[in-house]
C-alpha cells in the first residue's frame, strides 16, 4: 500500500461580502471536498469567512522571484514548487 | 406527569445526548489520524457541549429548583442520565467514531429539523441554532463513511464492523414513552416516527455509494431513556465528574 | 564565476534583510538559512502539537461546561497552530511528513515544557498562564521575522493566542480566591511550573549557539535571557496580585537595574530534559506516535478512493 500522504492544498477566504478571497494557509486533503471541509474547520474556527476557494497547491504557477539571477533560474515560469502563504490584496472591488 | 415534568425530562435526554456524545469526542483531541482532522472533531465536540449547555440551561430553568446547568451535567447519578445507548458506545478506531457519529448525525438532523417547528418558542430557536452546526455535522460524517468504506480492503472490513456493531442502537433513537407522547400532543416536539423513513433512506443511501451494508435486523439494544446504560457510561461519568465529586460546592 | 555571483547574492540577500525586505519562498537564500529556518520552523510547530497533549489530559475532567468548551478551543487552536507552522515549514521545501518523522524518531526537539505532566487542574490554569505567556513573549517578535511565511504564519498564530493566556491566569484567579484547597492546588502547581517556564526560553546567552547568526538574519529579534527577563518582570506582579508566591529565594527587584533579579536555573535539569530524560517525553512521543500509526489506514484509504474516483471520472 503507498504510505503517501495526502496532498496540499492552498485556501482562500473571503472575509465578508464584498471583499476579494485572501490566501488563509494551506493544508492537507484527500479530495475537493474534503479539501472544503478541512479549510472550513481550520481556518474559520473563528467564523473568518463566507465564501472558501481551495486549489491544488501544484496547480499554481509562480512567476520568478524579482532578484533571481539567470544562471540560477533559467525558466520563465516555473511551477509553484512550494505552497505557501501569500497576500493578494485585499478590496479589488472598490479600485 | 405535568407538561413541565415532561419537557424537563425531553430537554435531559437531548442534552444528555450531546453531552456524552461531546464527550466521546473530546477524547480524540490531539491523537486525530492527522491534523486536520483532529481540528475537525474538536470542532463537533464544541458543537455539542455548546448546544447541550443550552438544553442543560433551559431545563434547569423548567425545573426551577435553583440548579444549574452544571449541576445538571456534573452531579446527577448515572440511572439519571437519560441519553441513548449509542452516544456512550466507546471512540474504537476513527472508523467506528465516524460511524457512530453518522447514525446520530442523521437522525440529529431530521430531529432538529422537525424540532424547528416546536411550539415552545425556546427549545425551537435551540433547535434553529443547532441545526445549522449538525448538517455539517451530517455532511462531515457522510464524506467519511463514504471514503471509508470504498477505501481500501482494510477500511471497508473496519467499517463494515463498525456498522454491525453500531446498527444495533438505531431503534433507541426513536424510542417513545408517555413523555413524548405528551409532548407531541401538545406540538413541543415531533412525532419520531414521522421521519424514520426519512432516517431510514438516507443511511441506505450513503452506506450504498459507501459500498456498505446494514446487517440483517440486528436485535436492538435500548435502556439508555430510563436511565439503564451499558457498562461503558459509568466510566466516562467517573472522569466526566471527577472534579465536581471531589471537589464539591466550589466553583472554578 | 559561479562563486562571484554567490557572493554577489548573498551580499544581496543581507542588504534585503538590512532593509526590512522579507524574503519568499522562491528567493534565493543561503542553504545555512534554509536549515535554520526548517529547524527552527519545526521545533516550533512540533511544541504545538506536542503542546496539545498535557491539556488534552485533562479535557475529559474539566469542572464545568465553560471551562470544557474554552479549554477545547485552545487545545484546538494550538494543532491549528502546528498545521500553520508545518505549512511554513513546507516552503522550504521539507514535507510534514518527513518533518514529523523526526520528531517521532527523537531527532528533533520541542519545547521542554511539555515533558513535565499535567497533575492537577491548576495545572490547566498554569499552563495558559505561564507556558503560553511565556510563548507569547517569544512569537510576538517572530511576527517580524525575516521569513515571510513564517512571518504570516506568527500573525495569525499571536492573534489566536491572546485568549490562551487570559483563559489560563482566569483559572489560577479564580483559585487563589477560592477555598484553602483551590488556593493550596494553585500555589502547588506554580511550584511546580515556574522553573521549567522560565528554562523555555531555552539555554542562556553564552551558551546558545545559534542566536549570533539568527540575529544577524532577524530570524530572531532577542536573546534568549532578554526575554526571560522580560518574562519574569512581567509575570511576577501578576502573581503577587492574586496572592500566590513564586518559589524563588533570590528573587528581588532591583531598583539601579528596574529589573528583578533571580536565582539560577537549574539547567543539568533542562539538558536532561532536552536530551529526553524528562518526566514524560517518552509519553508524549509515544502518543504522537501512536497517532499517526493507527491513523495510517484512515489516510491511506482516503487516498484510495481519491484515486478510484479519478480513475471513475476519467473513463
Ligand atoms: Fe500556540
Ligand atoms: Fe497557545
Amino acid at each position: 500500500m503507498s504510505k503517501k500522504e495526502w496532498p496540499l492544498w492552498e485556501v482562500f477566504i473571503r472575509s465578508k461580502q464584498g471583499l476579494s478571497h485572501k490566501h488563509a494557509g494551506s493544508l492537507r486533503a484527500p479530495d475537493a471536498e474534503m479539501a472544503i471541509n478541512n479549510a472550513r474547520d481550520v481556518y474559520t474556527r473563528r467564523s473568518e469567512g463566507v465564501s472558501i476557494w481551495v486549489v491544488p497547491s501544484n496547480e499554481i504557477v509562480a512567476s520568478d522571484p524579482s532578484d533571481s539571477e539567470e544562471l540560477f533560474e533559467p525558466s520563465q515560469t516555473k511551477v509553484y514548487r512550494h505552497p505557501t502563504f501569500y497576500d493578494v490584496p485585499d478590496g479589488i472591488s472598490h479600485m | 406527569m405535568t407538561k413541565e415534568e415532561a419537557l424537563f425530562t425531553y430537554l435531559l435526554r437531548r442534552a444528555d445526548d450531546t453531552l456524552i456524545l461531546g464527550h466521546r469526542l473530546s477524547e480524540w483531541c490531539g491523537h486525530g489520524p492527522i491534523l486536520e482532522e483532529d481540528i475537525a472533531l474538536t470542532n463537533l465536540s464544541l458543537d455539542l457541549i455548546g448546544q447541550c449547555t443550552s438544553y442543560f440551561q433551559y431545563a434547569a430553568q423548567i425545573e426551577g429548583k435553583g440548579r444549574t446547568e452544571d449541576d445538571l451535567a456534573f452531579l446527577r447519578i448515572e440511572k439519571d442520565y437519560v441519553n441513548c445507548l449509542m452516544v456512550e458506545q466507546p471512540n474504537g478506531d476513527f472508523g467506528k467514531t465516524i460511524t457512530r457519529q453518522f447514525f446520530y448525525d442523521v437522525y440529529h438532523k431530521l430531529l432538529l429539523e422537525a424540532l424547528v417547528n416546536s411550539k415552545d418558542e425556546q427549545l425551537s430557536a435551540i433547535a434553529e441554532k443547532s441545526l445549522k452546526e449538525v448538517k455539517y455535522h451530517l455532511r462531515h460524517s457522510s464524506e467519511w463513511m463514504i471514503r471509508l468504506g470504498d477505501g481500501t480492503e482494510e477500511s471497508h472490513e473496519r467499517m463494515q464492523n463498525a456498522v454491525d456493531d453500531i446498527s444495533r442502537f438505531i431503534d433507541e433513537l426513536f424510542y417513545k414513552d408517555q413523555v413524548d407522547e405528551m409532548l407531541i400532543k401538545e406540538g413541543i416536539i415531533p412525532d419520531s416516527a414521522d421521519f424514520r423513513a426519512a432516517y431510514d433512506a438516507y443511511v441506505t443511501e450513503v452506506l450504498e455509494e459507501a459500498t456498505l451494508q446494514l446487517p440483517e435486523k440486528m436485535w436492538q439494544l435500548s435502556g439508555g431513556r430510563k436511565g439503564v446504560h451499558s457498562e461503558h457510561l459509568g466510566y466516562l461519568l467517573a472522569e466526566l465528574q471527577y472534579m465536581q465529586r471531589t471537589y464539591p460546592n466550589m466553583e472554578w | 564565476m559561479k562563486e562571484i555571483n554567490i557572493t554577489e547574492l548573498e551580499r544581496k540577500f543581507q542588504e534585503k534583510i538590512d532593509n526590512d525586505i522579507k524574503i519568499e519562498p522562491n528567493d534565493w537564500m543561503p542553504e545555512e538559512y534554509r536549515q535554520t529556518l526548517i529547524r527552527q520552523i519545526s521545533q516550533h510547530a512540533h511544541s504545538e502539537i506536542v503542546g496539545q497533549l498535557p491539556e488534552g489530559n485533562w479535557v475529559t475532567r474539566a469542572p464545568n461546561l465553560r471551562r470544557k468548551a474554552v479549554l477545547l478551543a485552545k487545545i484546538q487552536d494550538e494543532a491549528g497552530h502546528g498545521l500553520y507552522l508545518y505549512s511554513a515549514v513546507e516552503t522550504l521545501g521539507a514535507d510534514r511528513e518527513q518533518t514529523m518523522d523526526d520528531l517521532h524518531s527523537g531527532k528533533a526537539k520541542y519545547s521542554s515544557i511539555f515533558n513535565y505532566p499535567a497533575l492537577t487542574w491548576a495545572d490547566m490554569g498554569m499552563i495558559g498562564w505561564l507556558v503560553d505567556g511565556a510563548a507569547i513573549m517569544n512569537q510576538v517578535p517572530l511576527c517580524r521575522c525575516s521569513y515571510g511565511p513564517y512571518a504570516r504564519a506568527m500573525v495569525r498564530v499571536c492573534k489566536e493566542e491572546s485568549f490562551h493566556q487570559r483563559q489560563g491566569y482566569e483559572i489560577v484567579t479564580q483559585l487563589a480566591q477560592g477555598t484553602p484547597e483551590q488556593k493550596a492546588m494553585a500555589q502547588e502547581s506554580l511550584d511546580r511550573w515556574w522553573w521549567p517556564a522560565l528554562m523555555m526560553f531555552g539555554p542562556s546567552d553564552k551558551d546558545s549557539k545559534h542566536t549570533a547568526q539568527s540575529m544577524k538574519w532577524k530570524i530572531k529579534r532577542h536573546t534568549n535571557d532578554e526575554l526571560r527577563q522580560q518574562f519574569v518582570d512581567v509575570t511576577v506582579p501578576q502573581a503577587e496580585l492574586i496572592g500566590l508566591k513564586v518559589p524563588d529565594a533570590d528573587l528581588k527587584f532591583n531598583e539601579a537595574t528596574g529589573h528583578y533579579d533571580f536565582g539560577d536555573i537549574n539547567w543539568d535539569e533542562f539538558w536532561q530534559v532536552v536530551a529526553g530524560h524528562g518526566p514524560c517525553n517518552k509519553e508524549r512521543v509515544a502518543a504522537r506516535k501512536r497517532a499517526k500509526e493507527e491513523g495510517m489506514w484512515v489516510r491511506e484509504a482516503a487516498n484510495a478512493y481519491a484515486e478510484k474516483r479519478a480513475k471513475r471520472k476519467a473513463s
